[in-house]
């Protein structure tokens, strides 16, 4: 068990800077989600954490211990590579057994460990097998099982489900909390998936460019978003994004076409600020042409099953709208979009970061019952 | 297995032809006469030959010389293919790891293996000479102790040298390329299981270098039974007292110089025999215990 601290760590291959400034303090027992797209050095920084890769800069500390200059045998952490990485000439147990091989652990308690563990992954049967006559969820047990076995201090996971169909990995996502709640140890968990990092995160880190966005819990992160980065990565479809300027006269924000969308301003913003407007498509709802705060044009509706996905058309800009009714509308007809006030985001046009005091209108909104 | 079946056609025959006809005339053409040749008692200078049985093979089976040319080409062939291989081994691991200048030595050590047999022979031969080349200061130590034309060790250790470093870039070749090709992954699976670097050699690398090694001993033993010819006539033309006679020299010796053609013909089907069971053995019994993944 370990709480982990990095602090002001880069990393730089020659003259290039791929990674910097990352600050993050990771609570004893926590688990904890690197979400970004491919390229944003979430890995790098796992594999950082992990002693697989230099720390060009800063500092990392396992257990109150830096280990930058520590050998990955002597960080404590185990690992689940995303390709799974099994010894192939191995069998299962040899697989799992093999951390405690190394260490010299005596040949009958390693059996016994093995086996225990092997059982608690669901690989009782299989231990004779070589990992090439496995399938895909099973080998990613042994991966586990591998790391488990160790009773390491920190967890490392990069990407790990990524190789699996998507039912599979809904399971072994479930499996994987399982276990941590079970062991208890650290954990870090590297994915480019957000459903992945929402539904296994205590906090949650995004990434992009080699530096962090936002760090927080879920549910922050998802109702509010640090930049408009963060917005636009986190929501499933995608937050909408308007741009448009600040209005003190006419409370709220006004967008391309002169329509207004009343958001409660913080107080300080100057008149005519140039803002990104960023509504959730969940959070606006379809109205008669003229009703709403602006005006729209249908571009097609798509079924959800319990929901449908109305994609809009607003100056050229898609937007898009969920709605539970079935609305009996065609392609290319007009229609009001209304938004509520107190789920509006502000962002600044310039910097991309979120308009602070927005955070109290969302936090009222919260509070009001959802209609 | 799937198998692709095709219609017999001309076009398909006669893009084949050209390559079957070489196959045939240098290699099916001479072998048969080989074959024939080994069961009847040729002229030297031709015009006629007597169907003799076995007993060129009987003559060249009780012949104590040749025994002896047995002898040392399995000595040169086990201690070619084993000093050969352990080099390549040894260089690709630290090519793979990439030590300092590898980029360098890299090519450096594939270089010998474009070097032609004789040309290899010519050059150990000023290496070895005791008069001039390297060795020869072993002489201003202690007179006379070194000289490849007097003492058959210092023969067959000039010959085995001379042929594994020609060897060593073949199997370099294939062992760094089969090294890269495990995935850096599982070399840092085992890094995070405690393994140290000397350790992961034996307990990753090493077993999935397996496949190779086994396909390198095939091709290395029988290099060097049957395409020594060229560092033996340039390094010590068998000699002295006949103590680097391998199996493919006295071929040519007993056939060319001799001009005993038929003892010769069965002394190349007898090699023939014994190259063909060495591979077979050693797919029956050393491939077993490959891992191939």
């Amino acid at each position: 068990m370990a709480e982990i601290i990095i602090h002001n760590a880069g990393k730089t291959y020659g003259k290039t800077t791929i990674m910097q400034g990352i600050d993050l303090h990771i609570a004893n027992g926590e688990f904890v989600v690197i979400l970004g797209p491919s390229g944003c050095g979430k890995s790098s920084l796992l594999r950082m954490i992990a002693g697989l890769e230099e720390i060009s800069e800063g500092q990392i500390q396992i257990a109150g211990t830096v280990v930058n200059a520590l050998e990955p045998r002597e960080r404590g952490c185990a690992m689940v590579f995303q390709n799974y990485a099994l010894y192939p000439h191995m069998t299962v147990a040899e697989n799992i057994g093999y951390a405690l091989k190394v260490a010299g652990v005596a040949k009958a308690e390693r059996l016994a460990r093995v086996q225990a563990t092997a059982a608690s992954v669901g690989l009782g049967d299989f231990l004779d097998r070589k990992p090439g006559q496995l399938s895909g969820g099973q080998r990613q047990r042994v991966a586990m099982a591998r790391a488990i076995i160790r009773e390491p201090k920190v967890f490392l996971f990069d990407e790990p489900l990524s190789n699996l169909d998507a039912k599979l990995r809904v399971q072994m996502r479930h499996e994987i909390r399982k276990i941590h709640n079970r062991i208890g140890a650290t954990s870090i968990f590297v994915t480019h998936d957000q459903h992945e990092g929402m539904t296994l995160a205590d906090r949650l880190v995004v990434m992009n460019k080699g530096t962090i966005e936002q760090i927080g819990t879920p549910s922050e992160i998802y109702d509010q978003p640090a930049s408009l980065y963060v917005a636009g990565f986190i929501g499933s479809p995608a937050m909408n994004i308007l741009p448009g300027h600040v209005s003190i006269a006419r409370r709220g924000v006004v967008l391309e076409d002169d329509s207004e969308v009343p958001v409660a301003l913080p107080a300080g913003l100057p008149d005519g600020h140039l803002v990104q407007l960023g509504i959730r498509p969940e959070h606006a709802t379809l109205v008669a042409p003229g009703q709403g705060s602006f005006d729209a044009r249908l571009d097609m509706i798509e079924e959800l099953g319990a929901t449908r996905q109305c994609n809009l058309i607003f100056e050229d800009i898609p937007f898009c709208l969920l709605t539970e009714d079935r609305p009996a509308l065609h392609p290319g007809a007009t229609v009001g979009v209304r938004v509520a006030p107190e789920r509006v985001h502000l962002f600044d046009a310039g910097t991309g970061r979120r308009i602070a005091p927005a955070t109290a209108a969302v936090r009222q909104g919260r509070e009001q019952p959802v209609s | 297995m799937r198998r692709a079946c095709f219609k017999f056609s001309w076009i398909a025959a006669a893009l084949l032809a050209p390559q079957l006809l070489i196959i045939f005339i240098f290699f099916y053409w001479p072998s048969a006469q080989a074959l024939y040749w080994a069961f009847t008692l040729e002229q030297p200078w031709g015009g006629g030959n007597t169907w003799v049985g076995f007993d060129n093979f009987t003559k060249v089976l009780s012949d104590p010389y040749y025994w002896g040319s047995v002898r040392v080409s399995v000595i040169y062939a086990l201690a070619t293919t084993v000093i050969a291989m352990g080099m390549a081994l040894t260089l690709a691991i630290f090519v793979d790891r990439q030590l300092a200048g590898y980029r360098a030595y890299r090519v450096g050590i594939i270089w010998p293996y474009a070097v032609a047999a004789p040309a290899v022979g010519l050059a150990f031969q000023f290496v070895f000479n005791p008069g001039a080349g390297i060795f020869s200061y072993i002489n201003t130590i202690a007179p006379g102790w070194w000289d490849l034309s007097k003492y058959p060790w210092q023969a067959v250790t000039a010959i085995v040298i001379a042929g594994a470093w020609k060897q060593v870039a073949y199997s370099f070749i294939f062992f760094l390329a089969a090294l890269q090709s495990i995935p850096r992954s599982l070399t840092e699976a085992a890094a995070m299981d405690g393994a140290r670097p000397l350790r992961r050699m034996v307990d990753m690398q090493l077993p999935l270098l397996t496949p190779t090694f086994f396909f390198l001993l095939v091709i290395n033993i029988t290099d060097s039974f049957t395409d020594s010819f060229g560092i033996v006539d340039t390094l010590t033309g068998g000699g002295p007292f006949r103590a680097t006679d391998l199996m493919v020299y006295k071929i040519y010796a007993d056939g060319f110089r001799g001009f005993d053609y038929s003892g010769a013909a069965a002394q190349s089907i007898i090699l023939m025999l014994l190259v063909m069971a060495l591979t077979f053995v050693q797919f029956r019994y050393v491939e077993r215990r490959v891992h191939y993944t």
